[in-house]
This record gives C-alpha cells, sequence and structure tokens, in this order.
C-alpha cells in the first residue's frame, strides 16, 4: 500500500516538474521571444560566412570537383598533405614564415611599449595629444597606398636613393634584392603601427594608481626607479596577453602586404604560407591542396597558443584562459 | 600620472629634453611622406626630376590632377567605392547591433552559447580557398554583395558595442519593461539613441575598412568597372600601368611624369581619410578605449 502511495507520489512530481518546464519554457519564450527574432540574422550570418567554410576544410582531405561539390568528391586522406610535406619548396615557404612572423614580433612588440612609456613621461599634455594623434595617422592609410609609397620611395629614383646619393651611394634596387626585403617590410609595418598600438599600453598606464608613484617618491625613489618598479610591473600583463594573442599567428603573416610587395625577384625570402594558398589555390585553382596547406597553418597556430598559454599559467598569473 | 611628482634633477631634465627631440623626430617621420607626396602631386614633373621639390611645391601645377581625372577608371572606382563603402558600412552596423544586443541582455537564454559561437569565430576560420568557393557557391562572385556579406559583422567591434550597451543602467530597462516596452522598442528608442557615441565610432571603423580594402575587391570582382579605387590604384601606383600612353600633355608648359601622377592617385584616393581623420580621431581612441577595458 505504502509503495504504491509513494509510486503515485513520485508520478505527480514527475508531472509537475514536466509542468514547471514547460511553464518555464513558455515564460522564457514569451520574454526572450524578441531578443530571439533580433538575433536570427546574425545567427544565420555566422552559421553561412564563418562556420559552413571551416565546414569546407574537408576539402583537404577531397580530391575537389568543382562540378561534384564537397560531398560529392571522392575522399583521398592526407594525400595532400603528404605532398605538402614532401615538397622541399614547402620548408622554404614555412621557413619564410616563421621568420618574418619572428622578426615582426620581435620588433613589432616592443615599439609601441616603448613609445607609450616616452609618451607617459612627457609633462605637456597638449603636446602629447598632438604626439598621439600625429601618430596614429598611419593605421588608417590603406595598405594600397602605404605599399605604394614603399614602391616609390626605394626605387632607383626614390626618395631612399636620393639620401643614399647624397652621401655618395650608388642608387640600388631595395625592392628587387631578396635580403632587404623582410626590412623593408618589419620597418614600414612599424612605422604604421606602432602610433595606434601604443593606445592599448596608454591605456593600460592610465589604469596604474597615482597613489603607487605618491608612495614611491615619498620613499625617495627616483624616475628610472619608479619606471621600473612601479610602471613596467603595471603594464606587463597586457604586454603578456598582446604576446599570447599574438602567438597563434606563428604561421600566419599578413600577406596582402606581402602581395603587394613582392616580385618574382623576392620570392626567396618574400613568399611565405598565404601568399603560396592564393596563388596555388585561386590563381592555380588547386583548391585541395591550397585547402590543406591552410589546416597545417590552423593546426600550428592552435598549437602554439595553447602551448604559450599553458607555459605562461605557470610563469606568471596573466592567461587567455 | 607622474606629471605632479616631478624630479628635478639634471639627468631628469636632460631625458626630457631628448625625449621631446625624439618625439618631434616621430611626428617628422609620421607626417613628412604624407606631406612629400602632396607637394610632389602639385609640381611639375621637370622640377620634381631636378631635385627641386622638397619642403615645398616645385612650379606648382594641377595638371597631374587633371590626367589622373581624365582617366575614366579612376572617378567611377571613386563611385564604387563610395557606394561599397555606404552599404557596406550600413549593413556593419546594422548586423552588429542585431547582434550586440541580444547578447548585452543578463537574462537572454543561450546568451553564453551564442557568446562563444561568436568568439571561436575570432580564432578559427575555414582560410581563404573555402570562403572563396562558399562565395562562388552563393553567387555572389562579382557582385558587390561578395564585399559586403563576409565581414558583415566583425566579434571585435560587436564586442564593442555590447560592452557600451551592458554599460546603460538597468534601471532604464526596467522602467522601459515596466511601461510597456518590449525588446524592438527598448533598442529602437533607448539603447540605440543612448548609444550614439559608440555608434558613430563603429561607423568610421567599418567605413574606414570598406575604402581602403582592396584584396577582397581582387578575388571576388571580375569586371574593371566594379573595381573600388584602392584596386585601381594599386594598377597605377604598385603595378605602373597607365590607361594614358602620353603623359605628356602638349597644350600644357608643365610635365607630368609617373611620379607626380602616381602621388596625385595616391592623394586623390586618401584625401577623404586625411580630411576627416583630424575632427573624428578621438572617437577612434574611444572605441579602442572601450575595447581594450574589456579586452
Amino acid at each position: 500500500m505504502k509503495s504504491i502511495a509513494l509510486e503515485a507520489q513520485k508520478k505527480s512530481v514527475a508531472k509537475t516538474k514536466k509542468k514547471a518546464l514547460v511553464k518555464r519554457f513558455i515564460r522564457v519564450y514569451n520574454r526572450d521571444k524578441y531578443l530571439y527574432m533580433l538575433f536570427l540574422i546574425p545567427f544565420v550570418y555566422f552559421v553561412v560566412f564563418k562556420y559552413a567554410p571551416m565546414y569546407g576544410v574537408l576539402l583537404a582531405f577531397k580530391d575537389y570537383r568543382i562540378v561534384k561539390g564537397v560531398l560529392g568528391s571522392p575522399w583521398v586522406g592526407l594525400k595532400y598533405f603528404r605532398e605538402f610535406l614532401s615538397n622541399p619548396y614547402s620548408y622554404k615557404l614555412i621557413r619564410n614564415t616563421v621568420v618574418l612572423r619572428v622578426y615582426q614580433l620581435l620588433f613589432g612588440l616592443p615599439a609601441p611599449v616603448v613609445l607609450a612609456l616616452l609618451l607617459n613621461e612627457l609633462r605637456s599634455e597638449k603636446f602629447k595629444r598632438f604626439v598621439q594623434t600625429a601618430s596614429y595617422l598611419p593605421h588608417f592609410i590603406s595598405l594600397v597606398v602605404v605599399c605604394g609609397m614603399i614602391v616609390t620611395f626605394v626605387a632607383t629614383d626614390g626618395v631612399v636613393n636620393e639620401i643614399v646619393r647624397f652621401f655618395g651611394g650608388k642608387p640600388f634596387p631595395w625592392l628587387m634584392a631578396p635580403e632587404w626585403f623582410r626590412t623593408i617590410e618589419i620597418v614600414s609595418r612599424i612605422w604604421q603601427g606602432t602610433g595606434w598600438t601604443s593606445i592599448i599600453y596608454l591605456a593600460a598606464l592610465s589604469a596604474i594608481g597615482p597613489q603607487l608613484y605618491e608612495a614611491a617618491v615619498i620613499d625617495g625613489a627616483n624616475r628610472w626607479q619608479r619606471l621600473i618598479h612601479i610602471t613596467v610591473p603595471g603594464i606587463a600583463p597586457t604586454i603578456i596577453i598582446m604576446l599570447l594573442l599574438r602567438m597563434g599567428t606563428l604561421l600566419t603573416v599578413d600577406y596582402q602586404k606581402i602581395l603587394l610587395l613582392y616580385t618574382g625577384a623576392t620570392y626567396e625570402t618574400a613568399d611565405v604560407l598565404g601568399t603560396y594558398i592564393y596563388r596555388r589555390g585561386l590563381l592555380g585553382a588547386d583548391f585541395s591542396y591550397a585547402t590543406a596547406i591552410g589546416v597545417f597553418q590552423s593546426v600550428v597556430g592552435l598549437v602554439f597558443i595553447v602551448g604559450s598559454n599553458w607555459i605562461a599559467k605557470r610563469v606568471s598569473e596573466t592567461s587567455l584562459w | 600620472m607622474n606629471v605632479n611628482v616631478y624630479d628635478r634633477s639634471i639627468g631628469s631634465r636632460l631625458f626630457d629634453i631628448l625625449n621631446i627631440v625624439f618625439m618631434v623626430f616621430v611626428v617628422f617621420v609620421t607626417i613628412y611622406p604624407f606631406y612629400y607626396i602632396a607637394i610632389i602631386s602639385l609640381s611639375d614633373g621637370n622640377a620634381v626630376l631636378r631635385g627641386e621639390a622638397r619642403f615645398l611645391p616645385a612650379a606648382f601645377t594641377l595638371d597631374s590632377y587633371k590626367l589622373v581625372m581624365e582617366n575614366p577608371s579612376i572617378p567611377r572606382s571613386l563611385l564604387n567605392s563610395v557606394l561599397y563603402t555606404t552599404i557596406g558600412t550600413l549593413v556593419n552596423l546594422s548586423f552588429t547591433a542585431l547582434c550586440a544586443y541580444p547578447l548585452s541582455r543578463p537574462h537572454f537564454s543561450g546568451r553564453k552559447f551564442f557568446t562563444w559561437m561568436v568568439t571561436i569565430t575570432m580564432f578559427f576560420s575555414g582560410g581563404l580557398i573555402p570562403l572563396y568557393l562558399l562565395v562562388m557557391n552563393l553567387g555572389l562572385l562579382n557582385t558587390m554583395w561578395a564585399l559586403v556579406l563576409p565581414a558583415a559583422i566583425s566579434p571585435w567591434n560587436m564586442f564593442i558595442m555590447r560592452t557600451y550597451f551592458q554599460s546603460i543602467p538597468e534601471e532604464m530597462y526596467e522602467a522601459a519593461i515596466i511601461d510597456g516596452a518590449n525588446d524592438l522598442q527598448i533598442l529602437g528608442k533607448i539603447v540605440l539613441p543612448l548609444a550614439k557615441p559608440i555608434m558613430a565610432t563603429l561607423l568610421l571603423f567599418y567605413a574606414v575598412g570598406h575604402w581602403n580594402s582592396w584584396f577582397d575587391a581582387l578575388i571576388f570582382l571580375d569586371e574593371k568597372s566594379k573595381y573600388p579605387i584602392q584596386l585601381i590604384m594599386r594598377g597605377i601606383v604598385i603595378l605602373g600601368q597607365f590607361e594614358q600612353t602620353n603623359l605628356l600633355d602638349a597644350a600644357s608648359d608643365f610635365v607630368v611624369i609617373e611620379k607626380t601622377l602616381k602621388y596625385a592617385t595616391i592623394m586623390v584616393s586618401t584625401l577623404p581619410i586625411l580630411a576627416v581623420y583630424p575632427f573624428v580621431q578621438k572617437y577612434f581612441v574611444k572605441g579602442v578605449m572601450i575595447g581594450a577595458i574589456k579586452g
């Protein structure tokens, strides 16, 4: 008798639970229905333009035929990856990509930090704002214009060679020389991006409490000591985050800029994975092979970002997740 | 900051002076290339070849600009760029707001899942080839929509907008809900009017991005009549393709050379940005600050 009553009770509990669930669902629906309506377009956008191409990486494992589509094309497994890894030119591409990226980080990461620290030391707020305004400008100039400037400035009749000639040197075709390509790419990158990136560090600097500086002054710390013991530790987390965010991009350099600057004469140092994917994939219509290189790039990037985040977690308190 | 705790030692003062000298150098290096391009584009070709244009235009003339505007692809591509920038920015802003508003409401069920869905796309993408094939399969090749739709929402900008929406006091929402307003009305009548500053900032970010982009047009557009200014400029300035075979204008005393023509082309395409930049740069900075605090 008891057990029957218990059973009945259980049933009714389950029933009310179910009812509560339905009720809750209706309540949530009534509350959020307009939000879902609004979110419909962004949702479709992300599915179609972001997630569908992710599904498209299946191409790398298939022998893609346009008429058959992604699904209809036959599977070939790792054929294209093997082809890529057995091609000696691939190693030149990987080397060029990694070397350029490492140089970009080596010189490109400290530059805005230094600029922000120096701006922070300026006494006149007005002058500081003026310098900032000027230094942000190149960020808003198109890549085509920046590269157009580079191409014309380093041409044999350009300003750079005029300066060379002024000092008694001979004009030199800088952009035709593979050994100068990286320098040109990185110097122009620093010119264009340093001012704008320094904003992030300036924001971090302004978040350091003034009472820290006041206490340091009372303790007799001079300007250099305040910089080393308060300012730099204050922005260290920001620097680490910026570094971590870039670790995943070791194999992805900004190939749009290289496409504008390189010529056959500079492939030796300038040809990178991104430019090769463009030439082989879009100009050569070798879709599967190019996608395989892209997958290789993403996987290595993922390994690097996870790995460096793991290291950062262990050696400091700052990490991405 | 440490402006109010002066250090008056000699070393410190020397540093201040060197710092100011360095900053003047930074400003010069940043600005002079633009200035140089401007004065060359306004100079006579022969004077430029003689090396006379350094700090002021030599033998001032607008001939290079005349020649640039006579090239039919330039005015046409400028109009194309204006069209792509306008439509593209409108799509960007409306899509971004539609995405940011629901994600900013704390009770929106599924909010966590959708936020992740957006965040993942910041770190992973299918890559160039799958995107190209997608655009091809959707039948968007060689249309304006290939330049507008694939990058309709920048997750970064969306998070900036969401952060701004979240900073609107919750009481405003509560009051509106008590008055019987639904989310559509709240978004249209309360949130968007309050969010004007951030909308202005993102409008500028998106618009500059569209105006400056060239690669999408290179891979998605076939017909030259649809090219934006950046792609036409790439042909002229970087690849050295000129449509006019005769640079020497017989009717003029001035000579236009390749260099003055290239620089006039650069000026024409960059003038819109250079003209508005001093007035709007503070909005740009505001946007980055909100982004930096969030991230």
